[in-house]
């Protein structure tokens, strides 16, 4: 029947050879340059000292448009996080002030406690898209996992498997974002409003320009020298590995599980299939497969 | 589903070789203990997340962190209500004649002896701090009513003193007093005793 | 039923008085412990007990998850975050819940996958098998009730197309929409029903799994020959054989169900639903999960909006009717030379029009989806009728054991005690 084989394999063909075609067209920007991040990978972890430099970039550049309301300030001092100390955290909350009602059913305000979520930069989402030309600026909470970009065939495929997986879309968009502003090409017409952006689809983004070379000082190392250099690469880094976290803070509590569940799974099949095998002897084995050879021998 | 009826002895395995089974030596017989035990220790290994999921959960325990009540505003014999996790604590300020009336009671005549002095802070006896839900099953009590001008609790009847001691069942022990320190003469800290944190 | 009580003997005076009342050690022996299955089963025979163990698998999460979640728009969104955040294991009771309707979807259409090669619809399983795809379409409505639950950008839009899909049918189809909707968009109240449905169908798919069951245990199993169990050196009794192979199976299944849930718990689903819902943004791509994408494809494929609905629900309800569309004598592709070859191509095709249904439908896309939905239904309605008319099968073994050994062999003993096994399958 190898006519019905060539009929598939040309079915196959055709339609890729389309879809591809169509596929060139499709990208708007290129894709994000892939990263290295501490945390990819089934042995990631995150760095404790980027989370806090990427907190820092947050705290000083981002929150003052972007909320991050699922983040509560005792999560800074969970475990699998940056790692501030229950004292760091207290003293922080209380350098913020949160809205609450009063005994007399008035709005009052105190300082934070570590059980409250950061205190957003506008007081409601109308009011945060209407000083930010109409569109309020995403949440960062879960933003790392909201965000992604077409890998395409046969990328996707094989992003999904172990080792050669990835699953880290959503921080190397950010990081590509941030550090991707530029000049626009001669005749590319940005209006006002609009900033021109390297791997923004479309190009034309509202945020402007918000990081720059040496904005944050970070912390010196005890010769008073940087620990990493203050560069727009280097903050946008940080402050998308930040948000890996912001956005899945118990993932290296989920990869160390996940070792454990599917080591013992495999050790539990491998005796599973022994103790199969000895009850299956009792009446010859068994057979696998589809076994179309099956009716050859006859 | 009837007709597989003829099935006289299906539940004896025989053997290909029509020997009955576990015959050839300890090593199987190891591995099959060893894939029962791992299936067993697998299954409850599954229970746990489950019932853990249940306990309470991290912002639960977060929202029940100490509480700071200021007790500047609470006049003398007024009662005022407070919750911590979600419980209510009754917090009095006990006039000179509600304290001595507390103190004078013999042991004897209490359901569950405990003294006056022994449910206050010392030097504080004026302020007196209980869970707001009777011992009997967890109504609330109405405050400076019944005999003792304590609290009376209107589902049953029981009836406790100006200490917050049960004199009068079916409630069998007094109300509780929740864990709390003085931070300053005229504010207490609800959910922490000694510098200790509750639990 | 009162027969039972020849193949299981309760011992104790308690045992006894119990069975004399209700025979249900006797039907669960019958049924799981001496139920004669064919020695020849491959590991496709497997997946049943796989299916039964994700479906037990999101049914519990589920419950658990329900004691946390809060269907009403305003909290959906944030009450699955606290899920994620707060509660103990909460991310991986989400993520099993997540992934397992995935890994559900993978498991059935591998099961579906074999009863198609092996001819297992064919007489006298043709009720097994309808309620087979009641089950599947069952599962289908439980998947998208519970994609809209997270409330994010994906489940309401995905919500108000599938919606506006049944406002196309004539005349009711309006009237259905804002019965579904309980309002003039999709909103609050429909996620709570959306919810409140999720929690139920589960419950009616148990309900039809148990007939299911019950009709394999009338019917007995196929079996990669095709042929009927003829003698008891043809079979092996339920427990241990085909038990301990499920169980083992579904460990193994278990390890890449685990893979996901720990390692790419977000690959199977969207970006675009970590985006709460809002009704004035749509997502660049609205795509389905991907266990729809193949009918998505069919649907986007015809240019008419009333027309690719019907297409599309088409391409399930034909599934019903392969036992009478099929014309073969013989159950197995393994002995249709012919057949085998235009199953196989019918299985790419599927697989493709996934792949389209993921693809935006525009340019070449639509033609290929085209070209594909048409091998779809031809299959069904050209291939199987005429292809089991005019293919002469190869020669089907004398007997399951012969299958196994090969013809003339002989295997001393047999696992299943004598006269046992004839009964069940007489019939196939």
């Amino acid at each position: 029947m190898k006519t019905t084989r060539l009929l598939a394999a040309t079915l196959v063909a055709a339609t890729l050879g389309i879809t591809l075609a169509s596929a060139e067209e499709e990208h708007g920007a290129p894709q994000p340059p892939r990263q290295a991040w501490s945390y990819a990978g089934m042995f990631g972890r995150f760095d404790q000292a980027q989370l806090q430099r990427g907190f820092q970039v947050y705290r000083e550049v981002c929150s003052s448009c972007h909320s991050m309301n699922l983040v509560r300030f005792r999560n800074l001092s969970e475990p699998g996080g940056p790692g501030f100390s229950a004292a760091q955290v207290k003293a922080l909350a209380a350098e913020y002030k949160v809205k609450e009602q009063n005994d007399s059913g008035e709005d009052a305000e105190r300082p934070a406690r570590a059980a409250d979520a950061f205190p957003p930069p506008f007081p409601n989402e109308k009011a945060a898209a209407a000083a930010n030309g109409g569109k309020a600026p995403p949440d960062f909470s879960v933003l790392a996992k909201a965000r992604t970009f077409e890998r395409g065939f046969p990328k996707f495929l094989t992003d999904a498997l172990p080792v050669v997986g990835y699953t880290e879309h959503g921080v190397d968009y950010i990081h590509a974002v941030l550090d991707g502003y530029e000049d626009p090409p001669a005749g590319k017409d940005v209006p006002s409003g609009t900033y021109y952006n390297k791997y923004y689809p479309g190009h034309l983004i509202a945020m402007p320009k918000p990081l720059s070379d040496g904005q944050v000082t970070y912390a010196k190392n005890d010769k008073g020298e940087p620990v990493v250099p203050e560069t727009v690469n280097q903050y946008a880094t940080d402050v998308a590995a930040f948000m890996a976290w912001t956005a899945e803070p118990h993932m290296m509590a989920r990869k160390a599980l996940g070792l454990r569940v599917i080591l013992f799974l495999i050790v539990l099949s491998g005796l599973l299939y022994y103790v199969k095998k000895k009850i299956w002897a009792k009446v010859g084995g068994e057979v696998h497969g589809l076994q179309p050879e099956l009716h050859k021998t006859h | 589903m009837a007709n597989h009826s003829a099935t006289p002895s299906a539940n004896t395995v025989v053997n290909a070789d029509g020997t009955l089974p576990g015959t050839d030596g300890t090593r199987r017989d190891f591995m099959f203990l060893a894939t029962g035990a791992a299936l067993a220790v697998g299954a409850g290994a599954l229970v746990w997340p489950f019932v853990a999921s249940m306990a309470p959960d991290a912002e639960t325990i977060a929202a029940g962190a100490p509480l700071e009540v200021d007790l500047s505003p609470i006049q003398e014999g007024q009662i005022v209500n407070v919750f911590w996790r979600g419980k209510l604590i009754f917090v009095r300020h006990r006039t000179e004649k509600e304290i001595k009336e507390a103190a004078a009671v013999p042991m004897k005549d209490l359901i569950d002896p405990q003294t006056d002095a022994a449910r206050v802070k010392d030097g504080h006896a004026k302020w007196l701090v209980v869970y707001g839900n009777c011992t009997h099953l967890g109504c609330v009590p109405i405050g400076h009513q019944g005999q003792y001008e304590g609290w009376s609790c209107p589902c049953h009847g029981s009836l406790y003193d100006t200490s917050g001691r049960v004199r009068r069942g079916p409630a069998p022990s007094n109300l509780p007093v929740p864990p709390y320190a003085f931070e300053t003469d005229a504010k207490i800290r609800i959910g922490e005793e000694g510098g200790k944190a509750a639990a | 039923m009162s027969a039972h009580a020849n193949t299981y003997v309760p011992k104790s005076r308690v045992a006894k008085w119990f069975e004399s009342r209700l025979p249900l050690v006797g039907l669960v022996h019958s049924s799981f412990v001496a139920f004669p299955v064919p020695r020849n089963l491959n590991y496709f025979w497997t997946f049943g007990a796989i299916l039964i163990a994700m479906l037990m698998s999101q049914i519990v999460t589920g419950i658990w998850l329900a004691m946390h979640y809060d269907p009403s728009a305003a909290n959906a969104f944030n009450s699955v975050e606290h899920i994620m955040r707060d509660v103990n294991y909460g991310w991986l009771l989400r993520y099993m819940h997540a992934n397992g309707a995935s890994m559900f979807f993978v498991a059935v259409y591998i099961h579906m996958f074999r009863a198609l090669y092996y001819g297992s619809y064919k007489a006298p399983r043709e009720i097994l098998y309808i309620l087979g795809v009641i089950i599947y379409l069952l599962m289908m409505a439980t998947a998208f009730l519970g994609y809209t639950l997270p409330w994010g950008q994906m489940s309401f839009w995905g919500a108000t197309v599938i919606t506006s899909i049944l406002g196309a049918i004539p005349i009711v189809g309006e009237t259905i929409q804002s019965l579904l909707w309980g309002g003039y968009s999709v909103g609050s109240p429909t996620l709570n029903r959306f919810f409140s449905l999720h929690y139920l169908l589960p419950f009616m798919i148990l309900g039809v799994v148990v007939l299911h069951v019950w009709a394999l245990h009338v019917t007995g199993q196929n079996n990669p020959a095709g042929i009927p169990i003829k003698s008891s050196k043809d079979a092996v009794p339920f427990t241990p054989y085909a038990t301990v192979k499920d169980v083992f199976a579904t460990v193994v299944f278990g390890i890449f169900f685990a893979y996901w849930i720990f390692y790419q718990p977000n690959y199977l689903g969207h970006a675009d639903n970590y985006v709460p819902a809002n009704a004035a943004v749509t997502p660049a791509h609205i795509v389905p999960e991907w266990y729809f994408l193949p009918f998505y494809a069919i649907l986007r494929a015809v240019p008419d909006k009333l027309g690719g609905v019907i297409l599309m629900f088409s391409a399930v309800i034909i599934l019903a009717f392969a036992p009478w569309l099929d014309t073969s004598r013989v159950r197995s592709a393994n002995y249709r030379p012919i057949y085998r070859q235009f199953f196989w191509l019918f299985v790419v095709v599927t697989i493709l029009l996934g792949w389209l249904g993921a693809k935006p439908p525009e340019g070449g896309y639509v033609i290929a989806a085209r070209l594909c939905t048409a091998y779809y239904f031809l299959h069904f309605l050209v291939v199987m009728p005429l292809v089991g008319l005019f293919e002469t099968p190869d020669r089907l073994p004398d007997s399951i054991l012969e299958s196994v050994t090969g013809p003339g062999k002989q295997v001393s003993g047999s696992g299943m005690p004598a006269g046992a096994a004839a009964a069940p399958s007489s019939k196939g």
